[in-house]
């Protein structure tokens, strides 16, 4: 089987790694790079836990082959954070509305959100729904998540901070 | 009661913040040394001889390590735990000489990646003779029906029929008498993160290593036992976080198969599901129900005396699915008062996936039953719904109160809850919504449940369905410690899976204590390190594991205060503990200086005491202890939460489909150690309830092939089907518990099938059709309504 070297921006980071032409993109984050923050839950494009930003969009990393996206630039929940012991608005959002319980489906939740506020900062909770909408969650029920996001929306406003960021 | 430091307010959960810095630590995140990857070999018929399997080719692949199949592993290890008595259906975690559904595991392939795994995984030939198969219940309960487990001699696992109080009386004597059917098909909690398990044996120290996602009682003793090794062999790593279970992570047989592996390739062996693997042979398939029943009642709607016959399907094998028929006999009356039962629970295999514990352990089905009676109750009577049921449901001047089957209701206020539902709700409004809606032409519909959650779980429904297990406590444990410097550490025996157990026991030991719980770090023991325990099942860890960091607290608590009594030469009445210091009128100790003494002077230590402070507490369930009567009476879970559902809904004419409207549930656990916690766990369990009300089944066709084996055929419910749920609390404290809580992990799927099927049969009402099957699909209810317009 033919190996093939994948090189991709993730959190800012330029990381190399060599791979199987099937390897998905979410295999290569979690073995390759050993970014395991994000998660695989259908592995069929169906329950969001594998979202990260691709090329500045929220997209299935279950669906994407590491060797297509060589070259793009990445983002998972491991880079939402301003540093490693703190926490971005969202997240912080999160915690304050316990807007996950066993966490599983919360970096996909988290990507969801992080694409929504980047285009929209004052979203109707519609909005909300329909944005985390292709992420499936077991525990909350949404409620709190959809709290969580109207509550990131406006402390990024407040803070006059333009999208999700710090 | 109210006069809480900590417990019952605002507090952000501390395993939040290491999950949404992506920092969990799951089961699939691991990686060991060396470590093997295992792909498996399923059953593509429901009942077939295995008559050869050719391992040739796929050991030939480069990169596979080996192949297992049954009959090798069947002669290494024992058979998995069988939970009522029934010797004969022997269940290995690979098939031997017969698979007996589909997706069963038939061969276990283990390969240096999984990818490679798989790809051997499709080298395995098997040769089959197709057997003839029992797909139906009803057919599996007949004695001609084909046996799954030959050696069995029938299909029926459990069947008792239990009388309790006057029954048959009762019934000659009422004024009324309705029968009814209510189906409850076969779903799960399927958790986003399928089951996974990684098994290490080193064979210098002679001891197995296991990290699992597993939620399951006495999971090392099981693994040990059926590799015949000592207890003190297995290490289960409960620190692994837990991707949600909500009951089905159970995972045995995945872990005795990775062990196995592990202990005779002598490297690290990781099992992780596939999505199919889960849903098909990962044995995480939940009830699946037909009750019939048969109600007594008078004119003004007391409800004199009920019979429910309840026949399971718990597919190919028996483990503890026939037990989930058992649980709800601690709340079969539900919230009323009635004074007797006739209940016949009758388990049954069939060539299907088997069945695991889900959410309630049975209750929800059984709740959906009984409130869809009282609703035909009602009906018949031409009485409002809440009306009957503010006639029969128990008032809060009747507690404690015991039902007919034996258990005994520790407190409850349900008028109280329903009617504060009722008020948030605007339910007068929401009627003339309805009205309105249906004016206008639309199908509209309010529904109304009133549900227990039995909480606090104990195993009496183990002696109960098998007279040779004896099994009266079901134990939980903490062990607590204040280090030399004088922070606190405690260990709980299990793992979690998103309820939050690390606030739980901060919070409790803080509240005892007088620390800030945020100070205090709460920690999963390994099962070699642990007390006992028996993982977080039967919404008990409030009780139970809340309970017993507690107890652990307070001996920690009066040692504390025996140092400072010592120290300051006072007897120990005279010494106020206060914030962790010690006072004895004007003189005082401080946290820090008996720290000092306990660690390090014990000399000025009280005589005979031992030095350091920690303590351990294992905690049995309140009112636990007894063994069923010979009528089968028992005393099932100490303590009983109430909900009261209340949704609307409107149904498309065409389609069928239904879109839920508002949602407000009335909830009473007693005393809530976290707030946030308990509603969340609530507002999920909604989710999953609507799930099972409309979407969510795992359908098999004719042929025992399972057709929605995917996310994308079974249906769960995104943002878009759960609308806005409103909770609304209230607070009976439980005379039992250590500060009056109840369980709650189980909330809100206890009462929402039911609410949904209300609201639905409320819409369909003027239509003069009715469903009482779950899930209700579109299909399904489109059906009802074009055959009501068609005799119109």
């Amino acid at each position: 089987m033919s190996r093939h070297d994948v090189t991709l921006t993730v959190n800012g980071q330029r990381l190399s790694a060599e791979t199987d032409a099937r390897t998905t993109l979410v295999d290569f984050l979690r073995d390759e790079l050993r970014l395991t923050g994000t998660h695989t839950g259908c592995e069929h494009g169906v329950c969001g836990a594998c979202a990260v930003i691709l090329d500045g969009r929220p997209s299935r990393a279950c669906l994407v082959f590491a060797v297509q996206a060589d070259g793009a630039e990445i983002t998972t929940v491991e880079g939402l954070a301003p540093s490693p012991d703190s926490l971005g608005i969202l997240q912080d959002s999160f915690w304050e509305e316990h807007a996950l319980q066993c966490g599983f489906c919360t970096p996909g939740m988290l990507i969801a959100a992080h694409g929504l506020l980047a285009e929209n900062q004052d979203p109707s909770d519609e909005e909300i729904r329909d944005a985390i909408g292709g992420n499936l969650c077991r525990c909350t029920g949404y409620k709190q998540i959809v709290d969580a996001v109207r509550l990131a929306a406006e402390r990024m406003r407040k803070a006059n901070v333009p999208g999700p960021g710090q | 009661m109210t006069d809480f430091r900590y417990i019952g307010k605002k507090r952000r959960p501390s395993e939040d913040r290491r999950f949404l810095a992506g920092a969990g630590r799951y089961v699939a995140d691991l990686s060991r040394p060396g470590m093997l990857h295992v792909a498996l070999v399923p059953s593509p018929y429901p009942a077939a001889t295995i008559t050869n399997i050719d391992t040739s080719a796929a050991l030939a692949l480069d990169g596979v390590n080996a192949v297992l199949t049954g009959d090798e592993l069947a002669a290494a290890s024992e058979p998995l735990m069988v939970g009522v008595d029934a010797p004969k259906v022997i269940r290995y975690p690979l098939a031997v000489g017969r698979a007996r559904y589909v997706g069963e595991w038939v061969a276990a392939v283990v390969a240096d990646s999984r990818a490679l795994a798989e790809d051997a995984a499709e080298l395995v030939e098997v040769d089959y003779d197709e057997l003839p198969a029992v797909h139906d219940p009803e057919e599996a309960v007949e004695p001609t029906s084909t046996p799954v487990h030959p050696a069995h001699g029938s299909n029926i696992l459990f069947r008792r029929q239990f009388v309790w109080g006057p029954v048959e009386e009762r019934f000659s004597a009422a004024a009324h008498r309705i029968e009814l059917r209510a189906r409850w098909h076969r779903n799960a909690t399927v958790p986003i993160e399928t089951f996974g398990v990684i098994a290490e044996w080193n064979a210098a120290t002679g001891l197995l290593d296991v990290w699992a996602s597993i939620q399951m009682p006495k999971f090392p003793d099981q693994i040990a036992r059926a590799l015949r090794l000592p207890g003190n062999a297995v290490r289960v790593h409960f620190d692994v976080d837990v991707g949600g279970s909500y009951g089905v992570k159970r995972g045995i047989k995945h872990a005795v198969l990775a062990g196995h592996l592990a202990r005779t390739l002598g490297r690290p062996v990781r099992l992780i599901e596939d999505r199919l693997e889960n849903m098909r042979g990962g044995d995480m398939q939940g009830p699946d129900r037909i009750f019939d029943m048969a109600v007594a009642f008078d004119d003004d709607g007391t409800v004199q005396a009920l019979k429910i016959r309840a026949l399971d399907d718990a597919g190919a094998y028996t483990g503890r699915a026939p037990l989930q028929l058992g649980k709800p006999v601690g709340a079969i009356v539900g919230p009323y008062r009635i004074g007797a039962v006739a209940y016949e629970p009758i388990s049954v295999t069939t060539n299907k996936t088997p069945q695991e514990a889900v959410r309630g352990f049975g209750q929800a089905p059984t709740n959906f039953a009984l409130e869809t009676a009282m609703d035909r109750v009602a009906r018949h009577l031409g009485m409002d719904r809440l009306d009957l049921r503010r006639k029969n449901l128990l008032r809060h001047d009747e507690f404690p109160h015991t039902i007919p089957s034996g258990s005994t209701y520790d407190s409850g206020d349900y008028h109280t809850v329903l009617d504060k539902a009722l008020r948030a709700a605007g339910f007068e409004t929401l009627i003339a919504e309805r009205d309105a809606a249906r004016a206008a032409g639309k199908i509209a519909g309010v529904g109304v449940s009133c549900c227990l959650e039995p909480s606090g779980g104990n195993s009496a429904f183990e002696p109960l369905f098998n007279p040779k297990n004896e099994t009266t406590t079901w134990m939980e444990s903490c062990t607590l410690k204040i280090d030399l410097n004088g922070a606190i550490v405690a260990g709980m025996a299990t793992s979690t899976s998103g309820q939050g157990h690390e606030t739980l026991v901060s919070t409790v030991v803080g509240e005892v204590l007088q620390r800030d719980p945020d100070g205090i770090r709460a920690i999963h023991v390994d099962s070699l390190n642990a007390l006992p325990g028996n993982s977080p099942v039967g919404s008990r860890m409030a009780i139970m594991l809340g309970g017993a960091a507690a107890g652990a607290a307070e001996r920690l608590k009066a040692d504390l205060i025996a140092i400072a009594a010592h120290n300051l030469e006072v007897p120990v009445e005279q010494c106020e503990y206060r914030d962790g210091d010690v006072h004895a009128g004007a003189r005082s100790m401080s946290w820090a200086q008996l720290v000092e003494i306990a660690h390090r002077k014990i000399h000025r230590m009280p005589p005979g005491m031992q030095p350091g402070l920690q303590a351990s507490f294992v905690m049995d369930v309140p009112t636990g202890g007894g063994l069923p009567t010979e009528d089968g009476r028992v005393q099932m879970y100490p303590c009983y939460a109430f909900e009261t559902h209340i949704v609307t809904c409107e149904i498309d004419r065409v389609t069928g489909k239904v879109s839920l409207g508002r949602y407000v549930v009335g909830h009473d656990c007693g005393t809530m150690i976290n707030p946030d916690i308990v509603h969340g766990m609530t507002y999920g369990g909604i989710a999953h309830g609507i799930g099972a009300a409309l979407y969510e089944r795992f359908t098999y066709d004719d042929h025992g092939q399972l057709i929605a084996g995917s996310f994308v055929d079974y249906l769960l419910p995104s943002a878009h089907e759960v609308p806005d749920i409103e909770i609304v609390d209230h607070c009976t404290p439980s005379p039992l518990t250590t500060f009056g809580q109840k369980g709650s992990g189980e909330a809100g799927y206890l009462g929402a099938p039911a609410a949904i099927a209300s609201a639905v049969n409320d819409a369909l009402a003027p239509l003069g059709v009715d469903i009482a099957t779950l899930p209700m699909t579109p299909p399904d209810i489109a059906d009802l309504i074009a055959a009501a317009e068609e005799t119109e």
